[in-house]
């Protein structure tokens, strides 16, 4: 985050230079005695010195750790300036697993339940019957507690014994039906299947209320010149939705690429399934090598920097419309 | 983000009845049928797992784990009791009080800083309000792991692991920019004229605040409340770090449910289903604004 919390300060600091170069003349304690600034700036103050306080400090805390040797079993050898941490991150193969994970996990996640939020989307922006009760269904996985939704999919649902997936198969199969271990087989796609469940709710969400702010007059307008349905689809429906599957994918994206809950209680993991957030998690707890943790967790945050940015270019935009 | 993108809802409401009136360009009436064919299909399909878990919860634990699924069982409330200790001794009620006075208290610290800074941001506004925006959102996609060692080692050093208002000081921190950006968005559609009469009048900020602003946005503050509370209640990370046997939160309760334990499939669903009843009250609750808090305000 250091790049985009800094950007609003450095600007700030930046225009404040500027503005004391082009007027000299205005001292500097009248700017800082200026009541009227204070009387405007105060209510802000304790949330903004308590989000800095709460958020900054110990980001800035991780940085300075990562580039320390510091292993909570080897006291006395503890000190700063060093880059194996990071050395590390970037060798060690089962490192290098869990970022391609994260990263895979994300995009999959991401990707499908864009693409299935976006149907549903399509659908329930329709009328027809019991269309509010089908929009509360859809909304229901994302009101189960994430570990308790972890915690059903994976004895209730994936169970290779008395799971509802191999009970369906005996169901419809009779009882000669393929009985997979669906986590042990399938750990990554389990995982990902419960969470495009969880998220595609979000999404349509998001997607809808795009959807139904569409100008109506612009419709109106499409129908009267004889647009068939396809056509206002493309030209009236798809540039205007581009901004909310922006927003949906990227939102999404950060709350997805922090997955912890689902990693932790479906396959703690094994098999290939550990993402950055989760090995920073085993570092931190079970090594206790606080400079390797730090280090990760640095390396999530630059990732999130990367997606942050795009998403502050898009909410800047719908923040600007308005 | 004062007026959003997206129109008010009774606009949407009568967007939305025109456009059915309208037809072509909303697709015909068979294509509405066979829509809502396929919503009600995908939208069973979405929820089976939730009907599925309350369903399971209330089999005997024979009938819960039965291959293929016995959905026509008997009911019973035995997976309840077993989950509230019956047989174990293992009580959920402290994670359960754990986890209601982290998520109220932090919801209510949250509310106490945001309706006053949204102020100076909406209402008032400082000169760099975007800058000041933008750096609550920033911290917001900073992922918790980035925080979570020193937060841990201060309070392993301090004395505060384990320790429920750590926590919920922590919490207040995760959810104060996404209540600063909903309140915000409520606060700017208050008309200007209104701030103005009461201005003359010489209502002062604490007046106006008391007076005129909670009142008319008293909507909003519980939305935002109720997602901060939801936010809160979910966190299993810096739950699962910071706390263990005194001050564990249900998340955290729910997390001996890892490996299997014989039969106790009932248990389980009963356990999920009794952690998410806030969440989901909650969140029906606040149907409507779900999407602006998820969205940190940036959709209406």
């Amino acid at each position: 985050m250091a790049t985009t919390t800094a950007t609003p300060l450095d600007t700030e600091a930046e225009a404040k230079a500027a503005k004391k170069k082009k007027e000299p003349k205005a001292p500097f304690n009248e700017r800082w005695l200026d009541k009227k600034g204070w009387v405007r700036r105060f209510p802000l103050l304790p949330a903004l010195v308590f989000t800095i306080i709460l958020t900054q400090i110990p980001f800035i805390a991780t940085l300075i750790i990562s580039f320390m040797n510091w292993q909570a079993n080897y006291p006395n050898e503890i000190f700063f300036g060093t880059l194996n941490n990071y050395v590390t991150v970037f060798t060690d193969p089962a490192l290098r697993s869990s970022v391609f994970f994260t990263v895979v996990l994300t995009v999959t996640v991401v990707v499908v339940s864009l693409a299935l939020g976006l149907g549903i989307s399509l659908l329930l922006n329709r009328s027809f019957l019991g269309r509010g009760a089908v929009r509360t269904m859809m909304i229901a996985p994302f009101l189960i507690v994430p570990v308790a939704a972890a915690l059903l999919w994976k004895h209730a649902i994936y169970n290779p014994v008395y799971g509802l997936l191999n009970g369906m198969l005996t169901l419809i199969f009779g009882q000669n039906a393929p009985q997979p271990d669906w986590i042990t087989d399938f750990p990554r796609f389990a995982i990902e299947v419960q969470l495009i469940w969880y998220w595609t709710p979000f999404m349509t969400l998001i997607l809808l209320a795009g959807l139904q702010s569409r100008p109506g007059d612009i419709l109106e307008a499409a129908n009267v010149d004889g647009a068939n349905p396809w056509q206002t689809f493309r030209f009236i429906t798809m540039p205007h939705m581009r901004r909310y599957l922006e927003l949906g994918g990227l939102l999404g994206s950060i709350y997805v690429i922090q997955t912890f809950d689902t990693v932790y209680v479906m396959t703690a993991g094994s098999l290939g399934t550990a993402n950055l957030p989760y090995t920073v998690y085993e570092t931190l707890y079970s090594a206790q090598d606080y400079g390797l943790a730090s280090a990760q967790g640095v390396v999530v945050v630059i990732f999130s920097i990367a997606i942050a940015t795009f998403l502050l270019r898009t909410v800047s935009t719908l923040f600007e419309e308005a | 983000m004062t007026t959003a993108v997206a129109p008010a809802p009774s606009k949407s409401a009568a967007q939305r009845k025109r456009s059915s009136a309208r037809g072509p360009s909303m697709g015909s009436r068979r294509g509405n049928v066979i829509a809502g064919i396929a919503a009600w299909a995908i939208g069973i399909l979405f929820i089976f797992p939730v009907f599925y878990m309350v369903l399971t919860s209330l089999h005997s634990e024979p009938n819960a784990s039965t291959n293929p699924p016995s959905f026509f069982a008997p009911l019973t409330l035995q997976g309840y009791k077993e989950f509230f200790g019956a047989s174990s001794g293992a009580s959920p009620w402290p994670p359960l009080i754990n986890s209601a006075t982290a998520s109220i208290v932090s919801t209510i610290l949250v509310i106490v800083l945001a309706i006053p800074a949204a102020y100076a941001l909406a209402v008032k506004p400082i000169k760099k309000w975007t800058d000041a925006m933008f750096f609550f959102l920033s911290t917001k996609m900073l992922p918790a792991v980035a925080g979570l060692l020193p937060l841990y080692i201060f309070a392993k050093y301090l004395g505060l692991l384990d320790n429920i208002n750590y926590l919920l000081i922590l919490y207040t921190a995760m959810n104060l920019p996404i209540a600063v950006w909903m309140m915000r968005s409520f606060l700017a559609d208050i008309p200007v004229e209104l701030f103005e009469a009461a201005a003359v009048d010489g209502a002062g900020l604490v007046r106006t605040l008391r007076s005129i602003i909670v009142p008319i946005i008293s909507p909003g503050i519980a939305a935002t409340a109720l997602i901060c509370f939801i936010f809160a209640w979910n966190e299993l990370l810096l739950a699962n770090t910071l706390t263990s046997v005194i001050a564990g939160t249900a998340p955290v309760f729910l997390t001996s449910f890892i490996t299997s334990q014989g039969l106790f499939l009932a248990k389980v669903c009963a356990a999920a289903t009794v952690v998410s009843l806030p969440v989901i009250i909650a969140g029906f609750a606040a149907q409507d604004k779900l999407v602006q808090g998820l969205s940190l305000g940036a959709v209406k």
